[in-house]
Parts: structure tokens; C-alpha cells; sequence
């Protein structure tokens, strides 16, 4: 099974071929071929890359299951993953079958809806094994397509305007990154990842226009990384498209966005920003620091003023990216670990909040907060899971959402006090914001006429939130199942990072 | 010496010959009756000599002391010439037939324009250069002006002859400032004479020349024809003039600066990447306001013969390796385009309003989604071939040392991407109206699903191509 990673990245695409090709019609029973046949695909990518899991040795911190082959434009079709990726691999797989299943309901063009979600797993999946810069590149752009469609298509009454404001500010920030890569190119002679990990990129200070950069070559490399990924994670102040854009996509569209494309921005830290450009991550890391507080801070008030509950939920995924590169770039152990940690587990929290505002919706089609409340009254069910959602979201312990942010948190409060104390605070108001929303819609008397004859969750729609609730559970409870596997290569990135940076830096850190 | 050599010019005399007797059956045996037939035997025999020409034995050999050249390189460029010529004949014939413009001329002209492509890319010599580039151009101003009764076509073929004709003066006047100055038209003459010294007279030379060469692919700022006569010309001229015509007088900038003046690339170099960076912007930047999809086009192509020649600046075997494979994806890539523009009908008559795409998606889901993967391609969004095409030339400039140009290219694509997506806009999200025709010619279906199939499927080895635009690019610099 040498290939067994291209075998999990391009089944969905394969899937999307064939329903692309050979599914004809519009009727019913196509609409429902072209259903089974997604969820299908999804699955069954699902189960193989269980088998990924199960025959990946955490204890080996280098690059697992590498395919390796030329290829076109003198490049290499490199493939691989290591303790960092596989999880984002496997966050992906086990998501795309729940968001296809959540999509039941949609009846406009069911076909092309499923061939974009199919190929948005594709790629996202290839993003996450690349190990061929250029190749990276392809699939993180690419991905730009589909969702552009998604947004644009399926969304709501402004979505034109939400997709380009998507399409414009990711592709803006990506085309740094491609110039970067070309510099990158042009100085290690390569396009290989783990060569380019390994590789000293110059530190030394230049001239820009008359100004002296400190940390040269790999100060301006970081900077255009960082543009790109600080857009996708997306850190204040460029997380303006976030809102629009989950506003107006259809649940399935936010789902994947706020559980796995948000991810690639901290995927994105952890493989370039941090192993490859050590010194400019460690000059930077303050502004990250406090870009991070800031956005910690910042947007929970503004989730607080929010009347329209997926901006809420946007506005909060904000604020949980925030610990995530706060944690990265604490640079240890704890940080990292959580960091990652965090992201896994908002994948499961943030994905199922939207996935409740779709139940709603797809009842009242309205995601004002105003026009609900009561509804536990006629939906128990559902008010239990929007409850045990919302208090995940919250950090409540014994749910995955405290692991991630308290490790998160231990890990900054060794580097940086300061900006600990301000994101503590977060803590505090996500659970202001969070359980005012709950009380909103779900306590008190059933007193709006239109919810009188609201109905319960359907048992499709209870059989999508089983898994996110035991995986939530599951991480919660016994967080090994995941430390286990990422920190032997966190230990190593950690090691290496620190390592890397000029002895009387590291020294200073050691002191704080 | 090896004198006259005429089994050298064998692909061209065959076409020649078939030109004229294709002359003589349909003047004599029935006119635009014959047109069909015509049509399809022309696009056979190209597709037959592009075989025999691709098969031919692999050594560079040479006819009329020099003066003519037949080597690898020219061999590449011959085939992409003739199968883009054979393509544009098939797929515009529908259009031709239902509009009117069914007229035996057609073939043939092609035919003509198409033997002197192949001379220019072969010549090895400033005479040869001179001839085949005027056989292309006389051929191909009537093809512009092949709609006799419209004014866009006439004023089309007029502005495209009397700049054509300017530019073939600078030209000229560089090529007798270059005679003087070496003593011999010959390449391989002039090489010489630079590698002993460079004369000022010379250098002069070479800019006229690289100018006047510079009109021909519409490079900016040379470029101001371009959009009149795309949208003023007959669309299946339109698609003609995008595709063949600019791989041969890009191979022929290739051909010139390389093997006349391989000895100064700095000099012709920077040259090139001033019409390069241009391009590149002022057919992003000046699309953007377009709203006739064949001007678009045209603004298109400028933009990719920047890109082209962003490869050729580089100055090395990898450079115009980049260069052909760049060339041959675009022809492509302007086929499938094209292809689906000449479908373009709204209640049976041909539109080239880019609105008039409104929500085509609903209408025909399967061409919607070809042309998409098209317009994707052209704006070089990865996967697609198109991606790939500008990652060659840029990477091409990167190894050549030419950081900086590489990165005007990155940001001039994010520029351009720009106006490909509003098509897509129209395509997917526009608003309800009348919408288009369903209708298509099943040439013109086969061309456009059967290219977004190759821009999605050549990620996997470019279909071979790599391996003979190596072997070109080193005959010409070897």
C-alpha cells in the first residue's frame, strides 16, 4: 500500500468524475443517486484512511507513507504525512460524510452541490499530505474554486458579494505566498518540503527601499507567508470575510469552512512559518502574540453584539483562532500541542454549532436570533444538543473545547504573561456570549406564534450529531488518543524551532 | 555547403502545391460549393503533413546554404502550427456555413498563411524571414477582411493591413541596418560577426527587428491592433488569427534571437522583458473594462504572449523549452475558447456580448462546466493546465536570474484572473434574462469538452510533451 495517500485524496475526485460524467437528469430519483453516491464516496474515503491511522507509528517523527515521483515541470509528486498532518487528514475524512449526509435537504442542482463538496475534499485532503511546495500550492488554491461556487451558488440572498469577497482576499494573500515560493525556489534550489525545512534560509539583515529588515531574507519570506495564512486562519484584522462568507453559505459550506479550511491557515504555521523561517517566527512572534489577544478579545465583544446567530458563530471561530496561533507560536511543547488540539476539536465544536443553526433554518429559514426562543419546549432533543454544543464552545471541562484552550493557555503563560491574562479573558466572554445565545433561542416560554408548530430533530438529523458528540466527548475525556500521536513530531518541531534561533534569543526566552 | 537541399522543403512544397491545385478544382469545378469539401480535405492534409513532418528524421538539416532551416525546433512549432490551423478550419465551418461565409477562399487562404508560417519558422536568413512572415500576412489581412459587405470586417482587414504594413517597414528597416552592419542577411553569418564585435549599428538593427516581430505576436505596446480586428474579423479568422499565426512569430522571435544574436542575450533579453512586462499588465489591466468577449480575447492573448515571452527573456534551453510548451497550452487552451465563442447564438444569431452568457450554467450544465475549467485555465488558477503553462515560464525566469520579472508575472495573473472570473460570474450567478442557444456543432462540442478535458488531465504528464520541447529548445540552442 505505497500509495495509499493518493489513493485517500483523489477517491472523492474520482467520485466527482463519475457523477460529473455519467449521472444524467434532474429528477428525484438523480437528486437522490447523486446523494448516495457522495456520501458513499465520503465514506469509504473515511474508512480507508482509517487504515492510515491504524498503520501510522507515532513514535517516527519523520514523514510516513512518502510517495515520491517525478512529474511534470521538472517538479516532484511528493506525498506524506508525519504526527502534525495525519489528524487534519483524518478531521477531514470523518467530516465530509456528515456534512454530504447534512446537505439531505438541498434540491437546487444536487449534482454539482455534491461534485463541489467531493472535490473540496479532494483537495483539502492534499493539502494537508503535499510535501512538494508547488504542489501545495496547487491544492490550496484549487480549493479556492469550489467554495468560491459553493458560496456563490447555494449561498443566501448576498452571496455574490460574500464569494468574491472570499475568492479576492484568500487569492490576494495566496499570491504572496507564490512569490515567496519562487524567492524560496530561487535560494535552496528546490521545491521539496523536507529539504526546505532542513534548509538555513538567510537571516542575515538587508536593504528594502532604504530600510534595514531585520531577519533578511527570512523575515520578508515569513511576512508573505503569513499573509496568506493569517488570511485563511483568519487572524484580526483580515477576518472581514469570515462573517460575510458563513453568513451567506449554505450549512453544508460552513461547515467545511469553519471545521476544516480554517484549519490550513494553522497547518499552514506549523509546517512552513515555524520549521522554515525560525528566526523571523521568533523576532515576530510578539505581533502574533498580541494579533492574537486582540482577536481573542475584540471579537467575542463583537460575537456579543451579533443578532444573527451564524455571524455569532463566525465571530467565535475568530476568537478560538486566536489561542490556535497564540499556542503555534508559543513554541513549546503545551502550545503546540494545544494549539493543534484546539483546532481538531473546533473542527468537531464549531462544525456542529453551524450544523444546528441549519436545523433551525432549514424549519424556520431565518437565522435571526429575535425570531426564535422557547424551543425547548417543543424540541427537547434538540435543545440538548445545542446545549452540549454550546458548552464546548464554552471550554466547559470534560469537553474537548477545555483541553485545547487550557493547554493553549499553559503554554503562553510560560513565554508570555501579559498575553495569557488578556486571553483568559476570552474565556470569560465566550461564555458570556455563547450562553446568552443559548438562553435566547432555546430557554424560556414558547411564546412566537410561528414556532408553535415547530417539529423535534429528524432521525437523519440526530444520527449527525452521534459522532461529533463522542468525538467531542471522547477528546474531552481521554485527550491521549490524540497527544499520543501529535507530540512526538511536535517534541521535534519544538526542537528543532528552538534550536534554530541564535543562541542569546533562545536564552532570553529560557530567562522569562 | 550543402547547396539547394530541396527534400528539406518537402512539407512546404507539398503545400503549396496542394494550394494551388485546391485553387484551380474550385475555380474551375464549382466555387463555394465547394467550400465544405474543401475545408475538411485542407484540414486533413495538414493533419497528415503534421504527421509526416513529426516523423521526420530527427538530425537538423539545411536547404539553400542556410537559408533554410529544418531542425527539431522548427519540427515542434510546425506541428503545433498545423494542428491548430486543421482545428480552427474544422470547428469554424458550422459558423462559416450558417453565416454566410461559406467561401472556398477560405481553405485556401488559410492554407497559404499556413506555408508561410512554416517558412518563418524554419528561415535562416533575414531574406527567408521577410518572405515567409509577408506570404502569412498578405494571406491573412484578406481573411480579416473576408466579410466584404460588413464595415467591421473591411475596417478590421484595413487597420490590420496598414499596420501590418508599418510594422513590416521597422522591420525591414531593422533587417538593411543589420545587413549593413554585418555584411550578410545569413544568421549564421551575423553570429559571427558578434562574437568578433558589436557594432551600435547592429544593436539598432536588433531592436527594429524585435519590434516589427513584437506587432506580429501583439505584444504590448505593439499590440494596438489586437482588439479591433479580433472583434472586427469573421470569428472562425478570429480564432485563427489567436491560435497558429502566434506560435509561428513567437518561434520566429525565438528562431531570430537565438540563432542571430545568441551571442548578446543581455541585450535582447532585457528587450523582451520590457514587451513582456507590458504585456502582461496592459492586457490584464485593459480587459477589465471589455464587454465583447472577442476583444476580451484579444486582450487575453496579449497578456499570454507576455507570458511567453517572460520565458524567451531568459535567455536558456529551459527558457524556450518553457516558452513552446507555454505556446502549445494556450493554442489549446484558445481552441476550446474559441470553439464555444463560434457556438455563441441567442434565437439563431451569433452574439459576442459577454451578458449574453447569463446563467448559461441552467441552460447547459456539461459546456458550462468545460468553459469554466477553460476560463480557469487561461487565468492560470492551478489545477488546470493553465497553471502549469505559467509556472514554466516563470520558473524559467527565476533560473535565469530574472526574480523580478517572475514576480510581475505572479501579480499581472492575479491582475487578470480578475476578468475570467467575471465571465464565470455571468456564467454561474447572473441574473435571469434571455438566455443563450443550446445549440452547438458536435466539432465545436468535441473541441470544447474534449480541451477542458486535456487542461484537467495533463496535470498528470503534460501528455508527453515536455520530453520534444526539450529537444527543441536545445536544437535551436545547440
Amino acid at each position: 500500500m505505497n500509495n495509499l495517500l493518493s489513493i485517500i485524496t483523489f477517491l472523492p475526485a474520482v467520485a466527482a468524475l463519475i457523477l460529473a460524467l455519467f449521472l444524467r437528469g434532474d429528477d428525484a430519483a438523480s437528486q437522490r443517486n447523486a446523494k448516495y453516491l457522495a456520501l458513499i464516496a465520503s465514506t469509504a474515503t473515511f474508512v480507508i484512511s482509517l487504515i492510515l491511522l491504524a498503520k501510522f507509528d507515532p513514535a517516527n517523527t519523520g514523514f510516513q507513507f512518502v510517495e515520491d515521483r517525478t512529474w511534470i515541470v521538472g517538479l516532484t509528486y511528493k506525498m506524506g504525512v508525519d504526527g502534525i498532518s495525519v489528524l487534519f487528514v483524518m478531521l477531514t475524512t470523518f467530516l465530509m460524510p456528515i456534512t454530504i449526509l447534512s446537505c439531505w435537504g438541498v434540491t437546487t442542482r444536487v449534482k454539482e452541490y455534491m461534485i463541489a463538496f467531493l472535490m473540496l475534499e479532494a483537495l483539502m485532503l492534499g493539502v494537508f499530505c503535499a510535501l512538494d511546495l508547488v504542489l501545495f500550492y496547487l491544492f490550496f488554491e484549487a480549493g479556492l474554486i469550489p467554495m468560491f461556487l459553493i458560496i456563490g451558488i447555494w449561498g443566501g440572498v448576498a452571496r455574490i458579494y460574500a464569494a468574491f469577497k472570499f475568492f479576492l482576499y484568500t487569492f490576494l494573500g495566496s499570491v504572496l505566498m507564490l512569490v515567496a515560493m519562487m524567492a524560496m525556489y530561487f535560494a535552496a534550489g528546490t521545491t521539496d518540503i523536507p529539504t526546505l525545512m532542513a534548509f538555513d534560509f538567510s537571516s542575515d539583515p538587508i536593504a528594502v527601499l532604504g530600510m534595514t529588515v531585520t531577519g533578511g531574507l527570512q523575515t520578508l519570506l515569513f511576512l508573505a507567508f503569513f499573509a496568506s495564512f493569517a488570511v485563511k486562519m483568519p487572524m484580526w484584522p483580515v477576518h472581514t470575510w469570515l462573517p460575510d462568507a458563513h453568513v451567506q453559505a449554505p450549512t453544508g459550506g460552513s461547515v467545511v469552512l469553519a471545521a476544516i479550511l480554517l484549519k490550513m491557515g494553522g497547518y499552514g504555521f506549523l509546517r512552513f512559518s515555524l520549521p522554515m523561517f525560525p528566526v523571523a517566527s521568533d523576532l515576530l512572534t510578539p505581533l502574533v502574540f498580541w494579533m492574537s489577544a486582540i482577536a481573542i478579545v475584540y471579537t467575542s465583544l463583537v460575537a456579543l453584539a451579533q443578532s444573527d446567530m451564524k455571524k455569532l458563530i463566525a465571530y467565535s471561530s475568530v476568537a478560538h483562532m486566536g489561542y490556535v496561533t497564540m499556542g503555534i507560536f508559543a513554541a513549546n511543547q503545551q502550545g503546540v500541542d494545544g494549539a493543534i488540539f484546539q483546532m481538531l476539536s473546533h473542527g468537531f465544536i464549531s462544525g456542529a454549532l453551524f450544523l444546528c443553526v441549519g436545523v433551525i433554518y432549514d424549519r424556520m429559514h431565518t437565522r435571526e436570533i429575535d425570531a426564535y426562543g422557547g424551543l425547548v419546549n417543543r424540541m427537547p432533543a434538540y435543545a440538548l444538543v445545542f446545549m452540549f454544543f454550546t458548552m464546548a464552545n464554552v471550554g466547559l471541562p470534560g469537553t474537548s473545547g477545555f483541553i485545547g484552550e487550557f493547554l493553549v493557555l499553559m503554554g503562553i503563560f510560560q513565554v508570555n504573561t501579559w498575553v495569557a491574562a488578556v486571553a483568559t479573558s476570552g474565556v470569560i466572554l465566550s461564555a458570556a456570549y455563547a450562553l446568552w445565545l443559548y438562553r435566547r433561542v432555546a430557554m424560556g416560554a414558547l411564546v412566537k406564534e410561528a414556532l408553535a408548530t415547530i417539529t423535534d430533530m429528524s432521525r437523519r438529523e440526530r444520527a449527525i450529531f452521534a459522532p461529533l458528540i463522542v468525538m467531542t466527548l471522547l477528546l474531552g475525556i481521554y485527550p491521549a488518543v490524540v497527544t499520543d500521536i501529535i507530540s512526538p513530531s511536535v517534541a521535534a518541531l519544538v526542537t528543532d524551532y528552538h534550536a534554530s534561533i541564535p543562541a542569546p534569543v533562545a536564552a532570553d526566552a529560557a530567562s522569562e | 555547403m550543402s547547396g539547394t537541399n530541396l527534400p528539406v522543403l518537402l512539407p512546404e512544397i507539398i503545400l503549396a502545391l496542394y494550394a494551388m491545385a485546391a485553387l484551380l478544382i474550385a475555380v474551375y469545378g464549382g466555387k463555394d460549393r465547394l467550400a465544405g469539401v474543401l475545408t475538411w480535405t485542407t484540414a486533413v492534409v495538414f493533419v497528415a503533413l503534421a504527421a509526416f513532418v513529426a516523423t521526420r528524421n530527427g538530425v537538423g538539416s539545411i536547404a539553400y546554404d542556410g537559408m533554410f532551416v529544418d531542425d527539431a525546433f522548427a519540427r515542434f512549432a510546425k506541428v503545433t502550427i498545423l494542428l491548430s490551423a486543421a482545428a480552427v478550419l474544422v470547428m469554424g465551418q458550422d459558423y462559416a456555413l450558417r453565416n454566410g461565409l461559406g467561401r472556398f477562399e477560405y481553405p485556401i487562404l488559410a492554407t497559404l498563411a499556413v506555408i508561410g508560417m512554416m517558412v518563418m519558422v524554419s528561415s535562416g536568413d533575414l531574406m527567408t524571414l521577410y518572405m515567409g512572415l509577408e506570404l502569412q500576412s498578405l494571406a491573412l489581412y484578406v481573411m480579416a477582411a473576408m466579410r466584404r459587405d460588413n464595415i467591421k470586417s473591411t475596417e478590421a482587414g484595413l487597420k490590420y493591413f496598414v499596420l501590418g504594413a508599418l510594422s513590416s517597414g521597422l522591420l525591414l528597416y531593422g533587417a538593411s541596418l543589420v545587413y549593413g552592419f554585418a555584411g550578410t542577411t545569413l544568421y549564421s553569418g551575423i553570429l559571427t560577426t558578434l562574437n568578433a564585435e558589436v557594432p551600435l549599428g547592429l544593436l539598432f538593427g536588433l531592436v527594429f527587428v524585435l519590434a516589427g516581430l513584437a506587432f506580429k505576436v501583439s505584444a504590448a505596446p505593439f499590440h494596438m491592433w489586437t482588439p479591433d480586428v479580433y472583434e472586427g474579423a469573421p470569428t472562425p479568422v478570429t480564432a485563427f488569427l489567436a491560435t497558429a499565426p502566434k506560435v509561428a512569430a513567437m518561434a520566429l522571435i525565438a528562431r531570430v534571437a537565438q540563432d542571430a544574436f545568441g551571442g548578446i542575450p543581455g541585450d535582447w533579453g532585457q528587450v523582451l522583458a520590457a514587451f513582456a512586462v507590458v504585456s502582461m499588465f496592459w492586457g490584464a489591466v485593459a480587459a477589465i473594462g471589455q464587454t465583447d468577449i472577442k476583444r476580451l480575447m484579444a486582450y487575453s492573448s496579449i497578456a499570454h504572449m507576455g507570458f511567453a515571452l517572460v520565458g524567451l527573456a531568459a535567455g536558456t534551453a529551459g527558457g524556450v523549452q518553457a516558452m513552446l510548451v507555454y505556446m502549445a497550452i494556450y493554442v489549446t487552451m484558445n481552441l476550446g475558447t474559441f470553439a464555444f465563442i463560434l457556438s455563441m447564438e441567442r434565437d439563431g444569431v451569433p452574439v459576442t456580448d459577454i451578458s449574453s452568457l447569463n446563467l448559461y450554467s441552467k441552460t447547459a450544465p456539461l459546456k458550462a462546466l468545460a468553459l469554466l475549467v477553460l476560463l480557469f485555465s487561461l487565468a492560470g488558477v492551478p489545477p488546470m493546465l493553465g497553471f502549469f503553462g505559467k509556472f514554466y515560464v516563470l520558473k524559467a525566469a527565476v533560473d535565469g536570474g530574472m526574480v523580478w520579472l517572475a514576480v510581475a508575472g505572479a501579480v499581472a495573473s492575479v491582475i487578470g484572473a480578475f476578468y475570467y472570473l467575471r465571465i464565470v460570474y455571468f456564467i454561474y450567478f447572473g441574473t435571469e434574462g434571455a438566455r443563450l442557444d443550446s445549440r452547438m456543432s458536435s466539432v465545436q462540442w468535441l473541441m470544447l469538452v474534449g480541451v477542458a478535458a486535456i487542461m484537467l488531465l495533463g496535470v498528470v504528464n503534460l501528455f508527453g510533451i515536455e520530453a520534444p520541447a526539450l529537444t527543441a529548445a536545445e536544437a535551436l540552442l545547440g
